[in-house]
């Protein structure tokens, strides 16, 4: 008799945990040496603890405990982190690096083949603004891949502001623009021309607005949406090009990640042996405020499975 | 890196249509058109519609040709839509028997309607949407065949020229949206193959 475990998790047995294991040690070695302390925290936390970090946070899996209290599985390990910065590090200014390797959940829909209990790999940079710290960041994972035995990962770059910005300086209202950034995060290029045909926006606007998410590419990219965003991404850029890692860069400005947390810069991790993103993160200046003194912050998270496919594939040569 | 694209395209009501997109477009099809059973060919697959974003999102395509119904239907899929290509052109509509008003006088009486569909997550949301309580059904195929047998009131379902209702003895009661086909895209394929699946977006764009 076969006991069932619930979709979208799994057993990993000796031969796959042995080369999982020497992975996560192979990031973590990388992640140690550049100064990022490993920090554990519950994989269960309040309800609404988490809800306070990011609306949607809880929405994976809630349950009771026995006093009646309402916990939740992490989504996410940014969000705990931000928790346990306010009531650990609250008087601490200097700059916090930390990194962990935790399992986190998420609903899936039934039959899409994704996991609803992945392990995740990351880092979180603390009190470093701006691009530095955007840098930084995107260059330790760089870094930490190579390391793991990776060479042809990516890093498409883009900005969470730029979008909206570009809406506002149309004139859209924020009620207008919502379900203009709601196609765009949800990838349907088609249904964000109707709308934003609908809102009967003319000329250069409307061409922006319709370009944008296409533009993908160099830097030659950043010269078509002049503004603060492209300067923060030209920035970022020129200090990943101090660090030797500019070349993994594609810039994206269509890019939007799906947490509500994110303040400006934003990237994906990308392999072309892998069809989903190994990972990603960004810019997050205003989550530490929620929940204790406001410092700017940066992190960035790895699917650790979904390295190991790239891996597995790199060494075969495909 | 190669930047050779590889293409999921419908097999059914789209297929032919689709193929000679793909001329128009200056991709050669003969070796398609003349092996009927084939279903793998250089830079091509051929499989069923609704399997489409399935291939495409997990990298088996970096595009994928399909009916924008299949996309609303599994909404959940994570893969771009580039483009309208403004072929394969039908409605979602809801339809019942011709004779009085099924849909309305069931609701009047037990509250509830029971729709038979090919689509439970568009039908489910439609009616819910449209502030009606449904009980929907999946069915597989023949869906016009539950009206007339009692399995249910009405059908969600796709129509083109409506004679296939027409010929099972419905009618249209409402309109859903419109449907066509599309290019949908790997957003990792779209990202590390930028430059081949924008020349051929271009090349879309200039056909129409």
């Amino acid at each position: 008799m076969i006991h069932p475990v619930p979709p979208g998790t799994r057993d990993v047995l000796p031969d796959e945990m042995r080369e999982l294991r020497a992975l996560s040690g192979s990031l973590h070695a990388t992640f140690d040496r550049a100064g990022f302390g490993e920090v554990w925290t519950p994989a269960l936390e309040y309800e609404e603890v988490l809800r306070r970090g990011d609306e949607r946070a809880a929405a994976g899996f809630r349950l009771f405990d026995d006093r009646g209290h309402v916990l939740a599985l992490r989504s996410d390990a940014t969000i705990p982190i931000a928790r346990l910065v306010a009531n650990r590090y609250a008087t601490e200014p200097a700059p916090l690096r930390l990194c962990y390797f935790a399992h986190a959940y998420r609903a899936v829909e039934r039959g899409s083949g994704q996991a609803r209990e992945f392990l995740q790999g990351g880092i979180e940079l603390i009190g470093v603004g701006g691009a530095e710290g955007a840098a930084e960041v995107i260059a330790l994972i760089v870094e930490a891949l190579s390391e793991a035995g990776l060479n042809r990962h990516r890093i498409g770059l883009g900005d969470g502001m730029l979008y909206r910005t570009l809406l506002a300086n149309a004139g859209v209202s924020d009620e207008d623009a919502q379900p203009l950034l709601e196609s765009l995060w949800r990838r349907d290029l088609v249904g964000l021309e109707v709308r934003i045909d609908r809102l009967g926006l003319t000329g250069s606007a409307r061409d922006a607005l319709v370009a944008v998410p296409a533009l993908r590419g160099g830097r030659e990219v950043l010269a078509k949406v002049p503004g603060p965003a492209a300067e923060n991404l030209s920035a970022v850029h020129e200090l990943l090009a101090e660090r030797g890692v500019a070349d993994r860069v594609i810039f994206d400005l269509g890019l939007l990640r799906d947490l509500g947390y994110y303040t400006g810069t934003i990237f994906e991790v990308y392999d072309p042996a892998v069809a989903f993103a190994l990972g990603g993160g960004g810019r997050y200046d205003e989550l530490l405020g929620r929940f204790g003194p406001s410092r700017p912050a940066c992190g960035a998270g790895l699917d650790i499975q979904r390295v190991h496919v790239a891996q597995i594939e790199e060494e075969r040569g495909t | 890196m190669t930047d050779e694209l590889t293409i999921a395209i419908p097999r059914g009501t789209l297929f032919r249509k689709t193929l000679d997109f793909l001329e128009a477009l200056g991709i050669e099809t003969a070796e398609i058109r003349a092996n009927d059973r084939r279903l793998v060919f250089p830079g091509i697959l051929t499989v069923r519609p609704s399997d489409v974003p399935a291939y495409v999102e997990h990298g088996a395509a970096d595009l994928g040709i399909t009916g924008k119904d299949v996309l609303v239907e599994q909404s959940e899929r994570e893969v771009y839509e580039l483009a309208d290509l403004d072929y394969g052109h039908c409605r979602m509509v809801v339809a019942a028997p011709p004779d009085a008003d099924p849909l309305g006088e069931r609701l009047l009486r037990r509250g509830v309607v029971r729709v038979a569909t090919k689509y439970p997550n568009v039908a489910a949301r439609y009616f819910s949407e449209t502030g009606r309580q449904a009980e929907i059904v999946e069915v597989k195929g023949s869906v016009e065949l539950a009206p007339i047998t009692g399995l249910a009131d009405a059908i969600v379902d796709l129509t083109a020229t409506g004679r296939t209702l027409a010929e099972n003895g419905l009618v249209e009661r409402e309109a859903i949206w419109e449907s066509t086909a599309r290019l949908i895209a790997n957003p990792v394929a779209h990202k590390l193959k930028a430059e081949a699946v924008d020349a051929l977006v271009a090349r879309i764009r200039e056909l129409r």
